[in-house]
């Protein structure tokens, strides 16, 4: 909230920023109390902010939130078959947490990626044109800490 | 001769996006440069002259914008970029502002310019994180060499801001977007007053899309005549397509307005190139989620924004989602309203309750004998209602694929339909 010198202006960019701080990809009601409280606004504003915009949650999810894009431009080139290879390798569904909290399945509408599609956006980055064999070398890099692994499957731009 | 062009495009890929020196060595800030050696309304005067229409998707033109923002007395005015990129087969704003983000910089400090303003704010969809950390670093550069902050080539000061959204379509509607970077949810506003008058902070702004802004440095180099003449009288200069779905070659391609047809845009080899493994053409998909769709039979309908508009169709954000023959209509169509779903604010009851019940219907409309005729005429109503009383562009638009999908695979929608109970269940 330095950083952004308690401007309430910039209370998306703060709640962003905690939630990525968080380990668990969330704003919890700690946090939003704080905010409320420096920024000077009303809790109720915050929370209408947290649940309006959809990359925010305020339940834990895992350290790695897997977005599939379901938007038809991936849908119809084979985005639910990815998800099924997901809940295949990580053993849970859509819309859940892995047991080790490393990883949330869920979906996402579109992240501007349809010339590579199916895709799906792991944090900050987004993989395209997924087979199977992407997704275990993604989860594998992702679950064991080797970046290097997937650097190259990452989209350019 | 090849029918792509490289105006608003030029240089992608081909220079070290953020170094200035790159970026000048093709041409880069000589629109600036000229700017502001002109008149603020000799600026708009080229900037009408080409005929520029938006390019985020709603094609009001741009000079108009200008001169209704200029002949505004209040001050500060402000300058915001619309990079709220979020229309579902769309993705050439992030192709501009992560191979040419100097360009963008430029159109938007030649606006500062034209206007007298201080700020100006690019509103980055909350999805390009790494798109919001190249335009800082881009901002930075520009500041090094004294084409941003302080007395920019000695004669005015203006500054960049980013702003991140955090995922919501609607945030692309200007007023939306406006609420979302005044650090608010992003509902949109009721009109008028128009964002001319009354914008971001409740003071005059200008609300333009990437590649508009980025079509600005072109405009003023070579001349507002030159840039429609790439173009058509009607809508001038060339437009960026992005091609996804059911094609070949899947990416953006700039194309000059009214200088290809959809059938070239698909097919060609140097374009679409298209179906891949012998697939055939079903339909295609204009202009986002929100756009219509497109039967093979208006195939040779030339790519402007009026021959489009004659035959039904429209340019849009210039998204052209390509789905070949296994793709069911009403399947494509469940997907569409689940996103409109997902995406209505809630504000309005047409576009929230609306998409909910065309939901509904298309559910029923996938499994043989579950529909009657009466869900077919409510669907139809339902399609008239949102689109004449929705709020904002988004509940007006979120049934244009259907209502035009309609047009053109009317059988699709009655095979299942079980004729032998009419009137029921509705």
């Amino acid at each position: 909230m330095e950083k952004y010198d308690r401007d309430a202006q910039q209370l998306i960019a703060v709640l962003l920023d905690i939630q990525a701080e968080s380990g668990a990809n969330y704003v919890d009601e700690k946090w939003s109390a704080l905010c409320a409280r420096v920024l000077n606004v009303p809790l109720s504003k915050i929370y209408d902010i947290l649940t309006f915009y959809a990359m925010f949650s305020s339940v834990p999810r895992g350290e790695y939130v897997i977005e599939i894009c379901k938007s038809t431009p991936c849908c119809f080139t084979g985005s639910r078959e990815v998800e099924g290879w997901f809940e295949q390798v990580l053993g849970i569904k859509m819309g859940e947490t892995s047991p080790d909290r490393k990883f949330t399945l869920s979906n996402t509408c579109c992240v501007g990626a349809c010339d590579v599609g199916p895709v799906a956006k792991i944090g900050d980055e987004v993989y395209g044109d997924l087979t199977l064999e992407k997704v275990n070398t993604l989860l594998r890099s992702y679950r064991e800490g080797l970046p290097t692994h997937r650097e190259a499957l990452a989209c350019q731009n | 001769m090849s029918k792509l062009k490289s105006i608003v495009s030029e240089g992608a890929g081909h220079i070290n996006p953020v170094d200035v020196a790159d970026y000048l060595r093709i041409g880069g800030y000589d629109g600036l440069k000229k700017a502001v050696a002109m008149k603020p309304l000799e600026v708009i005067e080229e900037v009408k002259k080409a005929t520029l229409l938006g390019r985020g998707g709603a094609a009001y033109p741009s000079g108009r914008k200008w001169e209704h923002l200029f002949h505004i007395p209040e001050t500060p005015k402000y300058i915001v970029c619309n990079a709220d990129e979020g229309e579902p087969g769309t993705f050439k704003d992030r192709l501009l502002m992560s191979k040419l983000p100097l360009r963008l910089i430029e159109g938007i400090t030649i606006a500062g310019c034209v206007f007298g303003a201080k700020a100006g704010y690019i509103y980055v969809r909350g999805e390009y994180r790494k798109i919001q950390r190249r335009l800082l670093e881009a901002i930075s550069r520009a500041k090094d060499a004294g084409f941003l902050g302080k007395n920019i080539l000695g004669k005015f000061d203006f500054d960049i801001h980013i702003i991140s959204g955090a995922g919501a379509y609607v945030c692309g509607e200007n007023s939306a977007l406006l609420n979302s970077t005044e650090g608010r949810v992003g509902r949109p506003r009721i009109k008028p007053p128009h964002l001319a008058e009354v914008g971001l902070f409740l003071q005059p702004t200008l609300v333009n899309n990437v590649e508009s802004l980025c079509s600005i440095p072109y405009i003023v180099t070579a001349g507002g005549e030159a840039f429609c003449k790439l173009g058509r009288p009607d809508s001038g200069g060339t437009k960026l397509v992005c091609l996804s779905g059911h094609v070949r070659r899947r990416q953006v391609y700039e194309v000059p307005l009214g200088g290809v047809t959809l059938r070239e845009l698909i097919y060609d080899p140097e374009i679409g190139g298209g179906l891949p493994d012998g697939q055939r053409l079903k339909f295609f998909h204009l202009g986002g989620q929100s756009g219509p769709i497109g039967s093979p039979e208006q195939l040779d309908t030339v790519y402007s924004h009026r021959e489009l508009g004659k035959a039904g169709l429209s340019v849009g954000s210039g998204a052209v989602v390509v789905m070949n023959e296994d793709v069911g209509l009403i399947d494509y169509l469940t997907g569409v309203t689940e996103f409109f779903l997902h995406e209505s604010c809630g504000k309005c009851v047409p576009c929230r309750e609306g998409n909910k019940q065309i939901y509904k219907i298309l559910k029923k409309l996938a499994k043989p004998g579950e529909a009657t005729a009466a869900d077919l005429a409510l669907l139809r109503r339902l399609v008239t209602t949102m689109i004449s009383a929705s709020f904002c562009g988004l509940g007006q638009t979120a049934a244009v694929a259907l209502n035009t999908a309609w047009k053109h695979f009317k059988g699709e929608f009655e095979a299942n339909v079980d004729q032998s109970k009419p009137a029921a269940a509705a």
